[in-house]
C-alpha cells in the first residue's frame, strides 16, 4: 500500500526532471520552449471554457431534475437479471456524465456497504474500467468544432458495457 | 449527434423538473454548473500550461518521438489515417501513455492537441468540416475504453473507507479494464475493416 502511494508520488517529479534534463542535454532552449508550450496550453483551456460551461450547465440541469434517478429506477429491475444491484445503477449512469459526481456516489456506497462487500468491489471495478463518455466526447469533439460524431457513441457505449459486465463478473468471482 | 445530445439533456431535464416540481433546484443547478465550469478551467489552467510546456521541451528533446516510435505499429493498426511519425501520432501516443500511467492531468492536454492535429489531417485530405473522421472516432473510443493500469485514487479511497486490502483491487481492476479496452479495440478493427471514410452514419 505505502510503496504504491510512494511510487505514484514519485512519477510526477521524475517526469519533470527527466524532461528538463533531456532538454538541457540536447542543448535545447528549455525555458523558451516551456513558455511557448504553456502559452499553447493557455489557449487550449480558453478554447474549451465555453464547451465546459455548456456541458456543466446541461449536466447540472439533468441531475437536479431527478431524471437520472427515475432512469436508474427503471433500469434497476433489468440490472438484477445480470446480478447488478439497484444501488449501483445511479453511480453507473452518473459516471457517464461526470467523474467527480460519480466519485461522490461511490464514496457513499463505500460508506454504507463497505469497500470489500459485493457492492463495494463492483463499484471499485466499475470506477476503474469505465470513463466519462459524454464529458470526454463533448470536450474533445467541440475543441475541433465537430458536431457529427458518427459511430463514436456506439463504440464508447459498447466498451463501457464491456467494462461493467466484466466488473460484475469479476466481483461475483471474488466473493 | 452532439446537438441532439446537448439539446436533449437540457430539454429533458427542464421538462422533467417542470412535471416533478423541481424547477427551483434546476435553476440553481444551471447557474452553479456555469460557475463550476469557470472554476474548473481556472484550476485546469495552471496544470495544463505546465504539461503543455513540458511537452514542448520533450518534443524538442526527441523524447516524444522515441516514446511514440515504440507504440507506433499498434497505433497504425488503430488509426490508419494517421501517418507514422506525424505530430498527430506523437500526441495520440502521449495521451495513451499518460492514461496508462494514470497521469490524467497530462493526458487531457495531449489528447486535445491530438484532436487539433487530427483536424489538420482532415483538412489536408479534403474531408468536410464538422464531421468526425474515422481516426477521431477511433481515438475517442479507445480513450473512453479506460486505459489506466493502476487506479491510484481508487486505492486511496478504499483505504480511507476501511478496506482490509486496498491494493487487492489492482489485479481485478486491470482485468476489468483490459476487457473494456479489448472490446474497444475489436470494435475499432472491425470499423477499419468494413467501414469507409466519408460515410454519414
Amino acid at each position: 500500500m505505502d510503496y504504491l502511494i510512494r511510487i505514484s508520488g514519485m512519477i510526477l517529479p521524475m517526469v519533470i526532471v527527466g524532461v528538463v534534463a533531456a532538454g538541457l542535454w540536447k542543448k535545447q532552449d528549455v525555458y523558451t520552449l516551456f513558455i511557448k508550450g504553456a502559452e499553447d496550453g493557455m489557449r487550449t483551456v480558453a478554447g474549451i471554457l465555453p464547451t465546459l460551461v455548456g456541458l456543466m450547465v446541461a449536466v447540472g440541469i439533468l441531475r437536479a431534475s431527478g431524471f437520472l434517478d427515475f432512469l436508474a429506477a427503471v433500469i434497476a429491475p433489468f440490472g438484477k437479471i445480470i446480478c447488478l444491484p439497484g444501488e449501483v445503477v445511479p453511480f453507473l449512469l452518473v459516471k457517464m456524465f461526470s467523474s467527480s459526481a460519480a466519485t461522490g456516489l461511490a464514496l457513499d456506497l463505500f460508506a454504507s456497504y463497505g469497500t470489500d462487500s459485493y457492492i463495494g468491489t463492483l463499484v471499485s471495478l466499475a470506477m476503474a474500467s469505465t470513463e466519462t463518455i459524454f464529458y470526454t466526447m463533448s470536450v474533445y469533439f467541440l475543441a475541433v468544432n465537430v458536431s457529427k460524431s458518427r459511430y463514436t457513441l456506439l463504440g464508447a457505449l459498447l466498451a463501457t458495457f464491456a467494462g461493467i459486465g466484466a466488473s460484475v463478473w469479476i466481483a461475483l468471482a471474488m466473493q | 449527434m452532439m446537438n441532439y445530445l446537448w439539446g436533449g439533456m437540457i430539454l429533458l431535464g427542464i421538462l422533467w423538473a417542470f412535471f416533478s416540481g423541481r424547477m427551483d433546484a434546476v435553476s440553481d443547478a444551471a447557474l452553479t454548473g456555469a460557475e463550476d465550469a469557470v472554476g474548473l478551467c481556472i484550476t485546469m489552467l495552471g496544470v495544463m500550461c505546465m504539461w503543455t510546456g513540458l511537452m514542448e521541451i520533450a518534443r524538442a528533446a526527441g523524447i516524444v518521438e522515441k516514446l511514440s516510435g515504440g507504440i507506433s505499429p499498434a497505433m497504425q493498426k488503430l488509426f490508419p489515417g494517421v501517418p507514422p511519425g506525424s505530430k498527430a501520432e506523437e500526441y495520440i501516443s502521449l495521451n495513451v501513455i499518460a492514461n496508462v500511467l494514470g497521469l490524467g492531468w497530462a493526458a487531457t492536454p495531449a489528447g486535445l492537441k491530438a484532436m487539433k492535429e487530427l483536424d489538420v489531417l482532415r483538412e489536408k485530405r479534403g474531408l468536410p468540416k464538422g464531421i468526425a473522421t474515422k481516426d477521431m472516432c477511433n481515438f475517442l473510443i479507445f480513450n473512453i475504453s479506460s486505459l489506466q493500469l493502476i487506479p491510484v485514487n481508487l486505492i486511496a479511497y478504499r483505504s480511507q473507507y476501511g478496506s482490509e486490502n486496498p491494493t487487492g483491487i489492482i489485479a481485478p481492476a486491470i482485468l476489468a479494464t483490459l476487457c473494456s479496452t479489448l472490446v474497444a479495440v475489436v470494435f475499432i478493427l472491425l470499423v477499419n475493416r468494413f467501414y469507409k471514410e466519408g460515410g454519414d452514419a
